[in-house]
């Protein structure tokens, strides 16, 4: 028997493009996860963070690229830095701090001092490693940074295309429409939700280009919201929307279209809900037109952008994946608002927030127990595909990729065809 | 350190394991009624302290906490129905401050629940103020601050 024949050379056996038809070992096979880690989270632009995470310069914050624990952090100049949370000596990591502000990094073991951009700058009796040591060659191990509208990527493959080119020019222009939150202010990360499921990471990436479970799962959320609120909400009885595929693995879950574009019918009346915050920002001072747009932009976009591997812009806040191992995976539910305006309009977002989402949100821990439910569904009957094909019938070519209904599941085969290329190494 | 009259110290730690054994039982209704109408309950995530500009696990004034146990108690939240059986033990009970009606309490919360067959285990400091109400107390805050509320955390289908 030889050792070097690959175990999963049967692609198609896993994923297959024709049928939509996920197998059980997609989430169960830990021999799998550790080739996704290595082709896929080590291979692409993965997110790890916001700007306004990190404002200033010195500022950092901790996030992972995969299973990398990485820094994130501004040098002097203000230039965005990404590197291994390692020390090139002995590996100890060199900030346990989440966020924070500092002028270097020192390793606590023996003392090696790294610069904001990582270089090595000092280490303690550096005689005994000889003349020839190169401080130079022994930097924490840097990605490759890229930002896009305030959001920065990370990746290991210095080959990649640069990222605004894996986005494409029809995610940007979702990202741009996402970012009209600010309601005429930059966007300002507020705070998170983390929570921890045991579920393989794909299990989340489907979700959240799934509209077909909202009224099942969040019905008791959707019973705790006034008439007009869930009226809205109300996306696959109205089918208006749509999911497309926007290639590399990205997609757009077109929830609530009136809500695409935040600056459009800023001449309608404020809605119910949004009245008694309406007269606080007019109380403030705002002009009318600043109030109208405030208001529109405090209750979300209307989609859902989610960008392969790891983040989706989701109607009101960032949610992101983190792999941790194959049947545990970490969730964030960030938190946005705007940087200055009125502090009224930020309040109700995070009120909004909390309503839904995280450990105690109205919507979060349901769509936790069912992903929990999929995790433990697939010990039994592996031979049983999960499918994914719902709405191939009715779709239609969008620009880059297929379109098709609101609760169509194109944009989990966007996703799967974009996993099964990077798995391939294509 | 002021004294503390062992007799507050014996009604309020009655009020407090009384709430508890509430909570446990998961008797809401009931839970309801042992808050002021202005109460909040709060349940914050880190170390900041302005709750209502920042991001909380919640941050539920009564129709929240009204909403949030109908939602609990209707049959259409999976992550409720059944939900997690809990344990709690409240102890190290402090008696902080005293003044007119008012009486504002520290203790800690340890519990544990089962679900699946999975036992998880939490801790976190409550903070309390209670409202003397006839020969009684009535909440007019109740603060948890989980041990690792900044941390990673599970869905929570239960309160603290």
């Amino acid at each position: 028997m030889t050792a070097a024949m690959p175990k999963f050379s049967d692609l198609d056996a896993l994923y297959s493009n024709k049928e939509a038809k996920v197998a059980t070992e997609m989430y169960e096979d830990p021999d799998l996860f550790q080739e996704e880690m290595e082709k896929i989270f080590k291979n692409t632009w993965v997110w790890v963070a916001h700007e306004s995470e990190f404002p200033e310069k010195g500022s950092f914050k901790l996030s992972n690229v995969g299973l990398d624990p990485v820094i994130v952090v501004r040098d002097r100049k203000g230039v965005i830095h990404c590197m291994v949370n390692r020390c090139r000596h002995r590996a100890a990591t060199v900030c346990e701090v989440k966020k924070g502000k500092t002028s270097s990094f020192q390793c606590p073991y023996h003392g090696w001092g790294y610069g904001l951009d990582g270089s090595l700058r000092a280490l303690p009796y550096p005689e005994q490693y000889g003349d020839d040591f190169d401080k130079a060659q022994h930097g924490l191990l840097k990605l490759r940074t890229e930002s896009y509208n305030g959001m920065v990527f990370a990746t290991f493959n210095e080959n990649i295309e640069p990222l605004v080119d894996f986005l494409g020019p029809k995610v940007c222009k979702y990202i741009d429409l996402f970012m009209k939150q600010g309601g005429g202010f930059p966007v300002k990360v507020l705070g998170e939700h983390q929570f921890t499921v045991p579920m393989n990471w794909k299990v989340q990436l489907e979700n959240t280009t799934d509209a077909y479970h909202f009224p099942v799962v969040h019905k008791s959320f959707l019973q705790s919201l006034d008439e007009a609120t869930e009226d809205m909400f109300d996306f696959l009885d109205k089918g208006r929307g749509w999911v497309e595929d926007l290639g590399n693995g990205h997609s757009v879950m077109m929830m609530i279209p009136e809500r695409e574009d935040l600056d459009a019918g800023l001449d309608e009346p404020i809605e119910e809900r949004f009245q008694e915050l309406a007269e606080e920002i007019r109380a403030e001072g705002y002009s009318e037109e600043q109030v109208k747009k405030i208001v529109k932009a405090v209750g979300g976009a209307g989609f859902n952008l989610n960008l392969f591997p790891n983040v989706s812009f989701s109607l009101a806040f960032f949610r992101v994946l983190t792999p941790v191992s194959v049947d545990q995976t970490d969730i964030r539910h960030i938190a946005i608002g705007m940087d200055g305006g009125p502090q009224a309009a930020n309040r109700m977002r995070i009120r909004l927030h909390e309503h839904f989402q995280g450990p105690m949100g109205f919507g979060s821990p349901d769509d936790a127990e069912v992903w929990e439910r999929v995790q433990r569904g697939t010990r039994g009957g592996g031979e049983l595909p999960i499918l994914v094909n719902r709405g191939m019938v009715d779709e239609e070519p969008g620009d880059l990729g297929p379109r098709g209904h609101i609760s169509a599941e194109t944009g989990m085969r966007a996703a799967y065809e974009m996993w099964k290329r990077m798995m391939v190494g294509a | 350190m002021t004294m503390v009259d062992a007799n507050v110290l014996t009604d309020v730690t009655g009020f407090l394991w009384k709430e508890a054994d509430i909570l446990d039982r998961k008797d809401y209704d009931t839970w309801l009624d042992l808050w002021t109408e202005d109460g909040l309950y709060i349940m914050p995530i880190g170390d900041g302290e302005d709750y209502a500009d920042q991001v909380n696990l919640c941050y539920d004034n009564a129709k929240m906490r009204k909403d949030r146990v109908g939602r609990f108690k209707a049959g259409f939240s999976i992550s409720s129905a059944p939900p997690a059986r809990t344990i709690r033990t409240i102890s190290r009970i402090v008696i902080e401050e005293m003044s007119g009606d008012l009486i504002k309490v520290r203790a800690a919360e340890h519990l544990v629940e089962d679900k699946f067959g999975r036992q998880r285990v939490w801790a976190g400091d409550a903070y309390y103020t209670l409202k003397r109400s006839g020969s009684g107390f009535l909440l007019q805050q109740k603060i948890v601050k989980l041990l690792n509320s900044d941390g990673m955390l599970n869905s929570f289908s239960y309160l603290f």
